[in-house]
């Protein structure tokens, strides 16, 4: 038994020592969640990674693999990209996690990055963006430009991210528009076109004429442009091949400037492991461009907003602000720490029904 | 002509990948020899091959209990509900003793899975036994229940109290007791995979050489001289269900307590629908179905060192496997079956 396991630690050592040193070129691999193609999360993951390459030239060499299942299968992938000499590990998915240590802990000279998750070791960093910012801009416009009042929510899995984005469209349209209301639909899903398209669908049948959503395809969008009179958001990416309508703004998350800091520190050995959470402000959650579908006024205010989140001026989360169950959350011009917003797992006042149990 | 089938398939699966990966632009050669070659004699063999035990287990553990089914005629679709079933009570039952540290702990694991998996697929055989319902509909709709049951737990009373309010539950893996541990350390042995070994030396020995082996062949190549013979056909229909849902569930049991480590909402990757396949593949036969899960376990893992490696799409490779199937019904129905063209005659 000590013999096999003696023996793969020496071939283990000896894959790392051959991965680190025999080459010059900085190898980076992406682990994704879903194909590159699917216009949204996994696709703007890997603009990052080919803004790498072009950044970096002949000095990096990347690798990908995608729709990688969450568990057991990609724990072997990542392993098999630090067996191969990759010295930075990009995973980029939250269910990534638990397999992103255990790999991590094998190759301690292997840099592992993990997105959206919140386990770091020596060599794992975590990050994170700040898409709930983005959120409180779609949830001004859509509460100012919804006639039935009624605003369709795609949700993906009942994780913290997810709630946070609901609460803070949330927060805002009912700000401009008291009478809004959410309806809100499970899909269990980072990334299947049917099971989105269907629940727009639903959604649009039960009157709403805003689809906002946290699911990757571009399915909503079509659903909605079919359906007319219906406004969406872009999602992750621009989605601007459904602009001017129904697509009237998007999300973007822009992971090309971390993923090239990123890179650049493992090329000078000034790497080290940490927890970002980035939003408007250093760019990586971008707006994208307001179409005309949206009045002149109400654009004008969303920028406005975004500019304020941007500074800093404004939080999405400032109070007077209570919970679902009425209880205060926070008191009159008080923000939400981090802490809190990071494990977000309550609706606040307003929203109907219940977060899955 | 059996036996030589799978081979020939597996060459035009190689044929005619090899042009698909030329068509995308990719070194055809090197592109197969990576799939193939790499995970068993290349550079890396020693962490590829224990691997191939890991994901080929639980697909030989479900094609078995599927064979025995399929056998006599008897469609259970559900393996993957039972599969998720099976894991749920097997991680639910280590979770109600945490932290305790007992060596009964693995064995409940072991029991309360395989009894969950055995249970869920006694739903579809009680209805058919009992009102005649349809067994493909009824195990395959279950899938979706056990899907949601799955989501609930990882949500609700299965969630890590220490987990920030993110869905899943406490990894096994941190927990010794119910850990399902490699038995050599780096030899990717865990005791699904000597379950698997188990249940095709069972499952050959049933079939040859027991009477229940003979009823099951009997039934499912002539029905009505089964009836004939004494077979007690609902009887026979809650055996095979339940033995495939036990044996789906222990799957789902080692999957969780070993290498997923705990119960999240996308635990289930497809292996009880693969399993189907893997079923087929390896004609319905115990041995057969060891190679084919090895055979679909290579596919998988040399697959993802192909897109990593060479830049192939995931999309080539799920094709590439898509054939490998095509061809082996294909050549099914060219080894039964002349084609004649022209005008039928009548007989």
């Amino acid at each position: 038994m000590t013999f096999t396991k003696l023996m793969a630690t020496a071939a283990l050592t000896l894959g790392l020592a051959t991965g680190a040193f025999a080459q010059d070129k900085t190898k980076v691999g992406f682990v994704f969640v879903g194909p590159v193609g699917d216009g949204g999360w996994t696709y703007e993951h890997n603009q990052g990674r080919l803004a790498v390459e072009e950044e970096f030239g002949d000095k990096v060499e990347t690798v990908y693999v995608e729709s990688v299942a969450e568990g057991p299968d990609s724990e072997r992938v990542m392993t098999q990209m630090a067996l191969d000499g990759a010295d930075l590990i990009f995973t980029t998915s939250f269910g990534y996690m638990d397999p992103t240590i255990n790999v991590a802990a094998k190759f301690p000279n292997v840099k592992f990055e993990h997105a959206t998750g919140y386990k770091r070791a020596d060599n794992v960093s975590t990050y994170s963006a700040r898409f709930y910012e983005g959120r409180a801009i779609q949830g001004h416009i859509a509460g100012s430009m919804t006639k039935s009042n009624i605003i369709g929510y795609i949700g993906s899995f009942p994780i913290p991210e997810v709630i946070r984005g609901i609460n803070s469209a949330y927060i805002h349209a009912k700000k401009v528009n008291p009478d809004v209301q959410f309806k809100i639909i499970w899909a269990y899903t980072w990334f299947d076109p049917a099971k989105e398209a269907d629940a727009a669908k639903v959604l649009i049948e039960q009157g709403a004429d805003v689809i906002l959503q946290h699911t990757d395809s571009t399915a909503p969008q079509a659903a909605a442009q079919k359906a007319g009179n219906v406004i969406t958001f872009g999602q992750a990416s621009d989605m601007a091949q459904y602009a001017p309508m129904p697509r009237v703004s998007s999300i973007i998350d822009n992971w090309a400037p971390y993923y090239i800091a990123r890179t650049k520190a493992v090329m000078d050995g000034t790497w080290t492991s940490t927890d970002t959470w980035d939003g408007i402000g250093p760019g990586m959650v971008g707006i994208g461009e307001i179409s005309d579908a949206v009045p002149a006024e109400v654009k004008a205010e969303a920028l406005e907003m975004k500019d304020k989140i941007a500074s800093g001026e404004y939080h999405p989360f400032t109070g007077p602000l209570k919970k679902q169950d009425g209880s205060d959350w926070l008191a009159e011009g008080e923000t939400a720490d981090d802490g809190t917003l990071a494990g977000m797992n309550f609706y606040v006042e307003g929203i109907e029904g219940d977060i899955p149990q | 002509m059996a036996l030589a089938t799978p081979v020939l398939a597996v060459l035009a699966t190689m044929v005619f990948g090899g042009l698909l990966f030329a068509v995308l632009g990719k070194d055809p050669l090197q592109s197969i020899l990576t799939i193939f070659w790499q995970p068993l004699f290349g550079e890396f063999a020693f962490y590829y091959r224990p691997q191939l035990l890991v994901k080929g287990a639980p697909l030989v553990l479900i094609a078995m209990g599927l064979a025995l089914g399929f056998r006599a005629g008897i469609w259970n679709i559900g393996a993957e509900g039972q599969y998720i079933i099976g894991a749920i009570c097997g991680a639910a039952a280590a979770l109600a003793f945490y932290p305790l540290e007992a060596w009964w702990i693995f064995p409940l694991m072991v029991i309360c899975g395989g009894l969950g998996g055995f249970l869920w697929a006694m739903i579809p055989g009680l209805l058919k036994v009992k009102f005649g319902t349809n067994e493909i509909l009824v195990s395959l709709m279950l899938v979706y229940v056990a899907e949601q049951l799955l989501s609930s737990m990882s949500l609700g009373l299965l969630k890590n109290p220490e987990g920030y309010g993110f869905p899943g539950s406490r990894n096994l893996q941190q927990y010794a007791s119910a850990h399902n541990a490699e038995i050599i350390a780096g030899s990717g042995m865990h005791w699904g995979v000597l379950a698997a070994l188990i249940a095709v030396i069972f499952a050959y020995v049933l079939l040859t050489r027991h009477r229940l082996g003979f009823a099951i062949r009997v039934t499912g190549e002539a029905p009505r001289a089964a009836k004939f013979g004494g077979v007690n056909p609902a009887r026979l229909v809650l055996f095979c269900l339940g033995a495939s849902g036990m044996l789906a569930g222990l799957a789902g049991m080692f999957e969780v307590a070993g290498p997923a480590g705990q119960i999240t909402i996308d635990f289930n990757v497809g292996y009880g629908f693969t399993a189907i396949i893997v079923a087929f593949l390896g004609r319905l036969h115990p041995i057969g179905i060891l190679l084919a899960g090895a055979l679909m376990a290579l596919t998988y893992i040399g697959g993802d060192i192909a897109q990593s490696q060479l830049g192939l799409p995931a999309a080539a490779i799920q094709v590439f496997q898509g054939m490998l199937l095509f061809f082996l019904l294909a050549l099914d129905v060219l080894t039964n079956y002349r084609l004649r063209f022209g005008a039928a005659e009548v007989a």
